[in-house]
């Protein structure tokens, strides 16, 4: 694992003159699992947009090692950074060796075709998401977890320092959702991949990150480790939400427990 | 029992030997079928050469009377079917995949309509004729392109408010209010014309590739030439786009730009077809789901779906030519009545698959 800088400065992002993301800066942690949580429509798909370079910043800048990634020669980027977007499209039809080796077309060049580093890749890729006894279905025919993990042995298969994911595990049930984010985990832990992935449920993003960033309105409004920063005063001033902050039995991290109009203390 | 990394490597080969088996089995089968329509159709006629005799003939040897009608005659013809067929197939297939919409052919987006108004008008209005017609059609296909991109909105910059995907059917649903447009326009010179120069500009608008000089011939080859090295290049930018706008553009493709490039090729493509011979129906629109078909995978199936084209194309000329005897039909009419049935037949056939993708 070489070191990165994955930065955003000055970041202003919007779609048709509407401002989603205003002055926001953001260091993500090289090494570590970075989760980027929020409300709907608070800027955090946005700002990982951003980042992947799926979007260009109405002002302010979002860089790769000092260099704007829009200026990054793209082929290049992608050996670096890879990304995991919320909706990607199958093909009909596609088998998963195929989808997965696709993860390869950064390493590839007019004259430089499939070579064994591939296959390696691509097995490595398949093993570690626990999908390689499915090489030859057909993605149609597989689980929505399945498919996820599927979409993530591509991405590995690119085999960058940094992966982007949006969403992972959105329409994952929730033993699906734990497989997925333990894979992305064990990525970061035995491979050193940095990690930035934005989240909906508060309490597994409390439970993954080893950096929190939690947006609301285009803005940051708090980082850092799930403990320094979750609190019951976050939450309301986040996300408009009563509740009650606990230490999570299982793996100790902060846990939230909403509160509502009808479920309160006293 | 687990698996190891090398079993899983083996594994992998076998997959990828296995489809790049079929790959070869299905070009194979489409070469050697071309193969034999080529001395069919080199073959038949007023004056049957026999199978013996068709190759010598086409080399310059032999008895004067077969070489006039096979190397004079059919030999050029042969070539442009091959030539065009080849070419529709492949704007359909790279439209296809890069529209992600099985509609997305150019006699349905109005690219070949705007080859064809030009080329009526051009008939009509100017009296032009020959060759300078095929520039006319060149320019009408590039115009009505131009029109449905800047209309869509460009090439939908990754990001902008709509998801991938949903360019692909503005895209389509513009370039049909456009082929409506054309048609209307080609209409309204028709109605307005004398009637052999009518009858000219009709047999032009079904598609025929019976008259056919050296010099369009020519043209043709060394245009589909040209866009092929093209497209050979940017294929596996488009295969990674297949993925969607999104993911291609982590895979490091600059999706604007490649999709630019793309379209730009396949209009080159449609507008070479459709100059030399007028728009042949639906041989672009079935030859990519047939392909596809055929190598059941996916991939944007360049090669085959050239390699249907060509077949089609070829075949339907025979047909046209010596199956109503007495009377020989624009080549556009035979591909209409195979392509109307396989239309529905893939339609049919999507319902039931829907959902999958």
């Amino acid at each position: 694992m070489t070191s990165h800088e994955l930065r955003a400065e000055g970041l202003a992002l919007g779609y048709e003159g509407r401002r989603v993301v205003e002055g926001l800066d953001l260091v993500v942690p090289d090494g570590r699992v970075t989760v980027i949580v929020g409300p709907n429509a608070c800027g955090k798909s946005t700002l990982l947009r951003a980042l992947a370079r799926l979007m260009r910043p109405e002002e302010g800048v979002a860089s790769l090692d000092g260099t704007d990634v829009h200026k990054y020669p793209s082929k290049q980027l992608a050996t670096v950074l890879g990304l995991l977007p919320q909706q990607p499209i199958a093909p009909e039809g596609i088998t998963v060796a195929d989808l997965v080796g696709r993860g390869r077309f950064p390493r590839q060049g007019l004259f430089r075709q499939w070579t064994a580093a591939d296959d390696e890749a691509v097995a490595h890729a398949l093993r570690s998401t626990g999908t390689d006894d499915l090489a030859a279905r057909h993605i149609e025919e597989l689980s929505g977890g399945q498919r996820q993990r599927v979409w993530i042995a591509m991405a590995l298969a690119q085999q960058t320092d940094i992966l982007l994911l949006d969403e992972p595990t959105t329409f994952l049930d929730v033993t699906h959702q734990i497989e997925v984010l333990d894979l992305l985990q064990e990525l970061n832990q035995e491979r050193g991949t940095t990690v930035v992935m934005v989240l909906h449920d508060l309490n597994l993003a409390a439970r993954y990150a080893d950096h929190l960033v939690v947006m609301s309105a285009g803005r940051i409004v708090a980082e850092g480790g799930p403990r320094d920063v979750i609190s019951a005063s976050l939450v309301k001033e986040a996300f408009g939400l009563e509740s009650l902050v606990i230490d999570d039995p299982v793996s100790g991290s902060p846990m939230v427990v909403p509160m509502g109009r009808f479920h309160g203390r006293g | 029992m687990t698996s190891t990394l090398d079993s899983d490597i083996r594994m992998l080969g076998a997959v990828r030997s296995a489809t790049r088996r079929r790959v070869l089995v299905v070009t194979g089968i489409l070469v050697a079928v071309l193969v034999v329509l080529a001395i069919l159709a080199l073959m038949l006629g007023n004056r049957i050469v026999a199978p013996g005799d068709v190759l010598a003939a086409a080399f310059g040897q032999g008895p004067g009377g077969d070489r006039f009608v096979v190397q004079g005659l059919r030999l050029p013809r042969l070539t442009l079917a091959l030539l065009i067929g080849a070419c529709f197939g492949l704007v359909g297939a790279v439209f296809q995949s890069l529209l992600r919409n099985p509609l997305a052919s150019p006699d349905i987006i109005g690219i070949s309509q705007g080859a064809s108004g030009a080329a009526v008008g051009a008939i009509l209005l100017l009296g032009w004729s020959g060759i300078s017609v095929s520039f006319a059609a060149f320019g009408g296909a590039v115009i009505v392109a131009a029109a449905i991109t800047l209309l869509a909105g460009g090439f939908g910059p990754v990001g902008s408010s709509g998801r991938s995907g949903a360019v692909g059917s503005r895209f389509v649903l513009i370039g049909i209010a456009l082929a409506f447009l054309a048609q209307a326009i080609i209409g309204y010179l028709l109605t307005r014309a004398d009637v052999r120069d009518a009858q000219s500009a009709l047999v032009w608008l079904v598609g025929s590739i019976g008259t056919v000089q050296p010099a369009e011939l020519v043209v043709t080859a060394v245009g589909a030439l040209v866009l092929s090295v093209a497209l050979a290049v940017l294929a596996p930018r488009l295969r990674m786009l297949q993925l969607g706008d999104e993911a291609a553009t982590g895979l490091g493709v600059r999706v604007t730009r490649t999709r630019l490039l793309l379209t730009l090729v396949g209009v080159g493509f449609a507008a070479v077809a459709t100059a030399a011979a007028g728009p042949v129906a639906f041989v672009a629109f079935v030859s990519a789901p047939i392909a596809r078909r055929l190598l059941g995978g996916t991939g944007p199936a360049l090669v085959t779906s050239a390699l249907v084209g060509a077949v089609v194309v070829t075949g339907a000329d025979i047909v046209a030519q010596h199956a109503f005897p007495g009377l020989q039909v624009p080549v556009g009419i035979v591909t209409g009545i195979i392509g109307a049935p396989v239309l529905l037949l893939l339609l049919a056939r999507g319902n039931r698959t829907k959902g999958a993708a």
